[in-house]
């Protein structure tokens, strides 16, 4: 499948001396949400920012669906729209205003039902004539989707969309993004929620220091790296993990009444009947197990602890 | 071309002075009027005619030459800055658009609003002193090469500026005192002549001149040599805004 964005070997030096970007390389797939991870500073806005002509590159390329994006620049930032980090905004326009100045700028003619569209899609029409400096910062985020959304885009950046929205707004916000998808848009997010990513995103890049250290899709991620716990609920509790059991890496937990088994779902065998049958021969009752998984946002921690 | 965008770009910045208008329109055209009450009513009244031209009458190019200065750097920085200051700047360098259209879009609503607001000033004089305007094609060549002009170095302060104080500067420390002193109000033969020959080496000169002899056909300085300025000037700032693109200076990181 041709990538829709294709980054080869980028790198960006800031005047400062700064390097935000180092040799990376990635590729969008057409239509999917791709989740862009990394703490503050890793490199996420940047890397963005490049793709749609904000900030130069120092080395290396950008394609966007086959166009480079410095020679091309109108065909790709045509297609793109962008939602940046900070709420910024005409404070004195009216919410219709800028949403149509942005479908101006970008080349479309003017279209009152697409915007209406638009902004009733999104809860903005009974503030159409509101100027931005009167609404709330939910609806201000809202208002920059509505303008990033005013050209049709056929590629959607969102740069931590949900930062300081509410958790319905959120979730409304995830409605939107879903049925863009569903429309073929195709969508790449950053967000401090990882579980945000977990839920939405098709494949997850995990960036750290400007370099790119994972790209994987999300359910192989999870598989991979998702080591699964199974938690024993005890009948007696255990002072001590008899020696016997020591190979299994148990845990007690709850004052000794559970029992922890921390498996590798990749592992063949996980040691989960093993285990089962040894507690049985060491006269170790149960009433009750669970299982959990380690979820993106504890996998996301260790990858980006780990030493570079 | 991206015209949308360029229409886009100037209907926003033509409403933004539709949002100003007290700022923007009538505040400029008070002032004026007091100049006209006070140099061309009170004390006009007492100076003799210059080249037959009554005092009144003879300040009234100089001073829609200052206001068409000082709007023009005015609109035009504030226009470009604004969005550098808010953050609003990322959508421009996202857009689809050349540093042509760009420039099109922020100079010619400044231009605009300029030329507009030099009209209702010379409206204005129309009611307190006796107007003739003896080459109206030129003093709309003047004005419109002027407000271009200017506008453009406007739009390269704002580029440059990095701070409101930045903003204000260049118009009140230099473009003001060039303007009083290259002749809004006076003949430059009233100076004497070390001061003549000082006084060419200030290129708002040129501009004055020029434009008061498309009313009274009388001039400090030759009407071409002021043309041939006018056009340098434009070129020069044509020139510094294709290079502050061109390295993204300000602009882009």
């Amino acid at each position: 499948m041709q990538s829709i964005i294709a980054v080869s070997e980028l790198s960006k030096v800031y005047a400062s001396g700064f390097q935000a970007l180092k040799s990376i390389d990635l590729d969008i797939r057409p239509g999917e949400i791709f989740a862009l991870l990394g703490p503050n500073g890793a490199g996420k806005t940047t890397l963005i920012s490049i793709i749609c002509g904000i900030v130069n590159a120092s080395t290396g390329g950008v394609t966007v669906a086959g166009h480079d994006i410095r020679r091309d620049y109108r065909v790709t930032r045509a297609m793109i729209g962008l939602v940046p980090q900070e709420l910024t905004t005409d404070a004195f326009e009216s919410v219709w205003n800028t949403v149509s100045f942005s479908r101006g700028l970008f080349g479309k003619p003017a279209n009152p039902r697409y915007i209406e569209k638009v902004l009733k899609t999104l809860s903005l029409w009974d503030k159409k004539d509101d100027r931005i400096m009167t609404l709330s910062g939910g609806m201000k985020r809202r208002v920059l989707i509505a303008k990033a959304l005013s050209h049709e885009p056929r590629i959607l950046f969102l740069d931590e969309p949900t930062a300081g929205v509410d958790v319905e707004l959120r979730q409304a916000m995830w409605e939107v993004v879903r049925s863009l998808r569903d429309s073929g848009v195709t969508i790449i997010l950053t967000t401090h929620y990882i579980e945000e990513a977990e839920d939405m995103a098709d494949r997850i890049g995990v960036i750290n220091n400007g370099e790119l250290i994972l790209v994987e899709d999300k359910n192989e991620l999870m598989r991979k790296l998702g080591r699964k716990q199974l938690t024993l609920q005890l009948h007696d509790p255990l002072d001590t993990i008899p020696d016997k059991l020591s190979a299994y890496g148990l845990e007690l937990a709850a004052g000794g009444v559970e029992l922890i088994y921390t498996y590798d779902t990749q592992g063949e065998p996980t040691g989960i009947t093993a285990l089962l049958g040894e507690l049985q021969q060491a006269g170790i009752r149960f009433k009750d197990l669970n299982t959990t998984q380690r979820s993106l946002q504890e996998i996301f921690v260790s990858l980006v602890k780990k030493p570079a | 071309m991206n015209f949308y965008a360029i229409r886009a770009i100037y209907l926003f910045e033509m409403a933004r002075t539709g949002r100003t208008l007290l700022q923007s329109v009538v505040s400029p055209v008070i002032s004026t009027c007091l100049y006209f009450v006070v140099f061309g009513g009170a004390i006009g009244s007492r100076i003799t005619a210059i080249d037959g031209v009554t005092y009144g009458a003879f300040i009234v190019p100089g001073l829609i030459m200052l206001s068409l200065l000082m709007q023009s750097i005015t609109n035009a920085s504030f226009g470009i800055y604004f969005p550098k200051f808010t953050g609003t700047i990322y959508e421009l360098l996202s857009a689809p658009v050349s540093y042509v259209e760009i420039v099109l879009g922020y100079v010619g609503a400044s231009a605009t609003k300029s030329l507009i607001l030099s009209f209702i000033i010379l409206a204005t004089a129309g009611l307190f002193v006796p107007l003739q305007i003896a080459h109206p094609l030129w003093m709309l060549l003047f004005l419109v090469l002027t407000a271009v002009t200017f506008s453009l170095f406007g739009f390269i302060i704002g580029l440059w500026a990095d701070g409101f104080e930045k903003l204000q500067i260049i118009p009140l420390l230099i473009i003001t005192p060039l303007a009083f002193l290259g002749g809004t109000f006076y003949s430059i033969e009233m100076l004497p002549p070390v001061w003549q020959t000082v006084t060419l080496f200030n290129p708002l000169v040129y501009l004055i001149s020029g434009f008061r002899w498309s009313f009274y056909e009388s001039s400090d300085v030759g009407v071409g040599v002021s043309l041939a300025m006018a056009t340098l000037f434009l070129a020069t700032c044509l020139v510094v805004v294709w290079w502050i693109f061109r390295t993204g200076y300000r602009l882009k990181t």
